[in-house]
C-alpha cells in the first residue's frame, strides 16, 4: 500500500448506504470496472462520468451501511478511488474494504467537493491543501495493516500453506 | 463475559476475550446466496483447495427464479460450484427459499454456534442464541477454504423490554422502536443482547424479526438468550449437537437501554432511513403497493397476522393498491396453503408468489415506478431500495401492511377494525 497519497475530494453526507454506492440491479457481476460504471448512479449520476483515478471520498458518519455486498468497495476501486475518509463506517463495508485493499480512514476532516487532500498513512495525518484544515488518525492494528497490504486472498493462501 | 464474547472465546479456543480484541475463530457454517456467491466462487478458485463441505451452505434466493440472463448466469455459477465440489447443502429453486429462513428451518442455526453469511441479515440467527453475522464474498470464500475467519470482539449493549405488548404490536415494532431511539448507527460494531418479559413472551418468529434488523442499527449481531421456544423448535430439525450460551452474571455491558412494552405501538419507518419511526396511526400517506414477505417478515406467523386482518375486515385490497405476498420458503408456502391463508390472500385480490428476495432489494417481482409508495414488511427504506430513486418505502409489520392494503393509506389495524 502507498504510504502517502494526494487526491481530489468527492464529498458525501452521512449514512451513505451500499444501495446508493451500487444499486442492487447491478449485482450480477463481480467485475470492478463494470460495477464502477453504475457507482452512485441513483444519488449522484455525475460521479461515474467524472471520477478520476486517484480521487478520494470524504463522507459523514456510518458510510457503507446496509447490505453486505462486496460489490460496493469493488465499484469504488474500479472507479479509481484511493481512500474513503469518514468519522465511522458500517462494519461489513469496513471488513470488505480492508480485505480487498481499499484503505479507509476513520476521521472527521473538513473538506468540500474538489478540494485536494494529502494523506500520510505513516504519520496518520490528513491535510486539506485548499484550506489547510486537517486531522490526525490512529494507525490500524498490525493485523489489519498486514491484511490491507497483502489482501485477504494472499492472507488466506498463506494460512492454507501453514496448515497444509 | 457477554453471550457474544463467550461464543467468540469458545470458537477461538480461548478462556476469555475482551472487546476490541481481534481473534481468529472457527466458524460452524458459512453461507452465500446467488448474488454474493459468484464473486466468492471467483475468489475461491485462487486458493487451489476444496471447500469444507459440511460447513458450506449455498442458497439461491435473491434473483431466482432467474430475472434475466445475467442473473441466470449467476445462479448457474452456484449450481456448477456445488456440483464441482459435491456441496450437498445447495438449495435451488423449488427446494428452499429466502436464505435466512432456510438456515433456520434446515437446522443450521442453533444456540452457541458461530455462523457467517455473505448477506447482511445473517444476524437473524441471534434469535436462536447464535452469534451470526454478515460478511463479504471474499471472506466467505476464505471461510469455505479454511473454516475460520478474523473477528473483532464487539462491545455489547443490553436492551430490556418489559411488560405486556398491545394487540397488533409485533417484533417488527419492537426493533423499529429501538432503532428509532438509538438511530441507524446506534449499535455500530456492537453486539445487541435482548432481555425482558416482552421478549420472552414472543414467538420465535417475532424474535427472528428483531435479530434480523439488528444490522439496521449497525450491529454485528443481535442475540436473544435461547429458551424452550428455541429448544422446542429445534427438536427433529437441528443438525448435530448444540450447547446454549448465556451471559455471565458479571458480564460487562457498554450500555443498557430499557423500554416499557406498553409504550410500543404499531409503527412505520418513513423514507429513507429505518430510524424515522412514527406510529402508524399518526401518519396519513397514500400507497400504491403493499408488500408482505422477506427474511424479516415472511414467516407463517406473519402471513397469519396479515390474513387475520384481511379476513377480520371482510374486505379486499383497495382497487388502487397491488398487494404482493411472498412466503419466505417452500415450507411456509405449504403451511399457508394447509391453513387456507393463500385462499384468503387471493380472494382479497392479493398476488401470491413463490419465495424470492426479488422486490425487497428492487430486483424484480414488485419494483416501484417513479413517485410510487410501498408499505412493506421488509427491512430497508433506503433511497431507491425497491425501485426508482424517487419511489418511497414505508417499513411496517405484517398487520399494518394488510390494513394499509385495504384502505390504500398507511393504517393501524386497530383503526381499521373501529372504522
Amino acid at each position: 500500500m502507498e504510504k502517502y497519497i494526494k487526491g481530489r475530494v468527492w464529498r458525501f453526507s452521512e449514512n451513505v448506504d451500499t444501495d446508493q454506492i451500487i444499486p442492487a440491479i447491478y449485482l450480477v457481476t463481480g467485475d470492478r470496472q463494470e460495477l464502477a460504471k453504475h457507482a452512485f448512479e441513483n444519488v449522484r449520476p455525475d460521479f461515474a462520468k467524472d471520477v478520476s483515478d486517484g480521487d478520494i471520498i470524504v463522507a459523514g458518519p456510518n458510510f457503507g451501511s446496509g447490505s453486505s455486498r462486496e460489490h460496493a468497495p469493488r465499484a469504488l476501486l474500479g472507479a479509481g478511488i484511493k481512500c474513503v475518509i469518514a468519522p465511522s463506517f458500517a462494519r461489513i463495508f469496513y471488513r470488505n474494504s480492508i480485505n480487498i485493499g481499499l484503505p479507509l480512514v476513520e476521521c472527521d476532516v473538513d473538506a468540500a467537493d474538489g478540494d485536494v487532500l494529502a494523506i500520510d498513512f505513516e504519520d496518520g495525518k490528513i491535510v486539506n491543501t485548499n484550506t489547510s484544515a486537517g486531522c490526525t488518525f490512529p494507525s490500524l492494528p498490525d493485523f489489519l495493516v498486514d491484511l490491507l497490504d497483502v489482501g485477504l486472498i494472499e492472507n488466506t493462501k498463506r494460512k492454507l500453506m501453514r496448515t497444509g | 463475559m457477554t453471550i457474544a464474547e463467550k461464543i467468540l472465546a469458545a470458537h477461538a479456543g480461548k478462556e476469555r476475550v475482551s472487546p476490541k480484541e481481534i481473534v481468529d475463530a472457527k466458524i460452524d457454517y458459512v453461507m452465500v446466496n446467488d448474488v454474493t456467491g459468484l464473486p466468492a466462487f471467483e475468489v475461491f478458485e485462487e486458493f487451489d483447495t476444496k471447500p469444507i463441505l459440511e460447513k458450506s451452505v449455498l442458497i439461491q434466493d435473491h434473483y431466482v427464479p432467474n430475472k434475466d440472463v445475467a442473473s441466470a448466469e449467476q445462479a448457474k455459477s452456484m449450481r456448477e460450484f456445488a456440483k464441482r465440489y459435491g456441496i450437498e447443502n445447495h438449495f435451488d429453486v423449488g427446494r428452499g427459499g429466502v436464505c435466512h429462513q432456510i438456515m433456520i428451518e434446515e437446522g443450521f442455526a442453533a444456540p452457541g454456534r458461530l455462523i457467517v453469511g455473505a448477506d447482511s441479515h445473517t444476524c437473524s440467527y441471534g434469535a436462536l442464541g447464535a452469534l451470526s453475522t454478515g460478511i463479504g464474498s471474499s471472506e466467505a470464500a476464505s471461510a469455505m477454504a479454511t473454516g475460520e475467519l478474523w473477528f473483532r470482539v464487539p462491545e455489547t449493549q443490553k436492551f430490556v423490554v418489559d411488560g405486556e405488548l398491545g394487540k397488533h404490536v409485533m417484533g417488527k415494532d419492537i426493533i423499529l422502536h429501538i432503532i428509532g431511539d438509538i438511530g441507524v448507527s446506534g449499535s455500530l460494531y456492537r453486539s445487541m443482547e435482548f432481555y425482558g418479559s416482552a421478549i420472552e413472551s414472543l414467538h420465535l418468529s417475532d424474535r427472528i424479526t428483531i435479530s434480523n434488523m439488528a444490522i439496521e442499527a449497525g450491529a454485528k449481531c443481535g442475540i436473544i438468550p435461547p429458551d424452550d421456544a428455541v429448544f422446542d423448535y429445534l427438536k427433529n430439525r437441528v443438525i448435530g449437537e448444540y450447547s446454549p450460551v448465556y451471559a455471565d452474571a458479571d458480564a460487562e455491558y457498554e450500555d443498557t437501554f430499557e423500554y416499557a412494552a406498553s409504550e410500543i405501538v404499531p409503527v412505520v419507518a418513513t423514507p429513507h432511513l429505518p430510524e424515522n419511526v412514527t406510529p402508524a396511526s399518526e401518519i396519513d400517506v397514500q400507497i400504491d403497493q403493499a408488500y408482505l414477505g422477506s427474511c424479516t417478515n415472511g414467516r407463517i406467523e406473519d402471513l397469519r397476522a396479515a390474513a387475520a386482518v384481511l379476513k377480520g375486515a371482510s374486505k379486499s385490497v383497495h382497487p388502487d393498491v397491488r398487494m404482493i405476498v411472498v412466503p419466505a420458503s417452500k415450507s411456509v408456502f405449504e403451511q399457508a396453503m394447509r391453513e387456507g391463508l393463500i385462499g384468503i390472500f387471493m380472494d382479497a385480490d392479493a398476488y401470491v408468489s413463490g419465495p424470492t428476495c426479488g422486490a425487497c432489494l428492487g430486483g424484480y417481482m414488485g419494483v416501484l415506478a417513479e413517485g410510487e409508495r410501498c408499505v412493506s414488511s421488509t427491512n430497508r427504506n433506503f433511497i431507491g431500495r425497491m425501485g426508482h430513486p424517487n419511489s418511497e418505502v414505508y417499513l411496517a409489520n405484517p398487520a399494518v401492511v394488510a390494513a394499509s392494503a385495504i384502505t390504500g393509506r398507511i393504517t393501524d389495524p386497530e383503526d381499521l377494525l373501529e372504522g
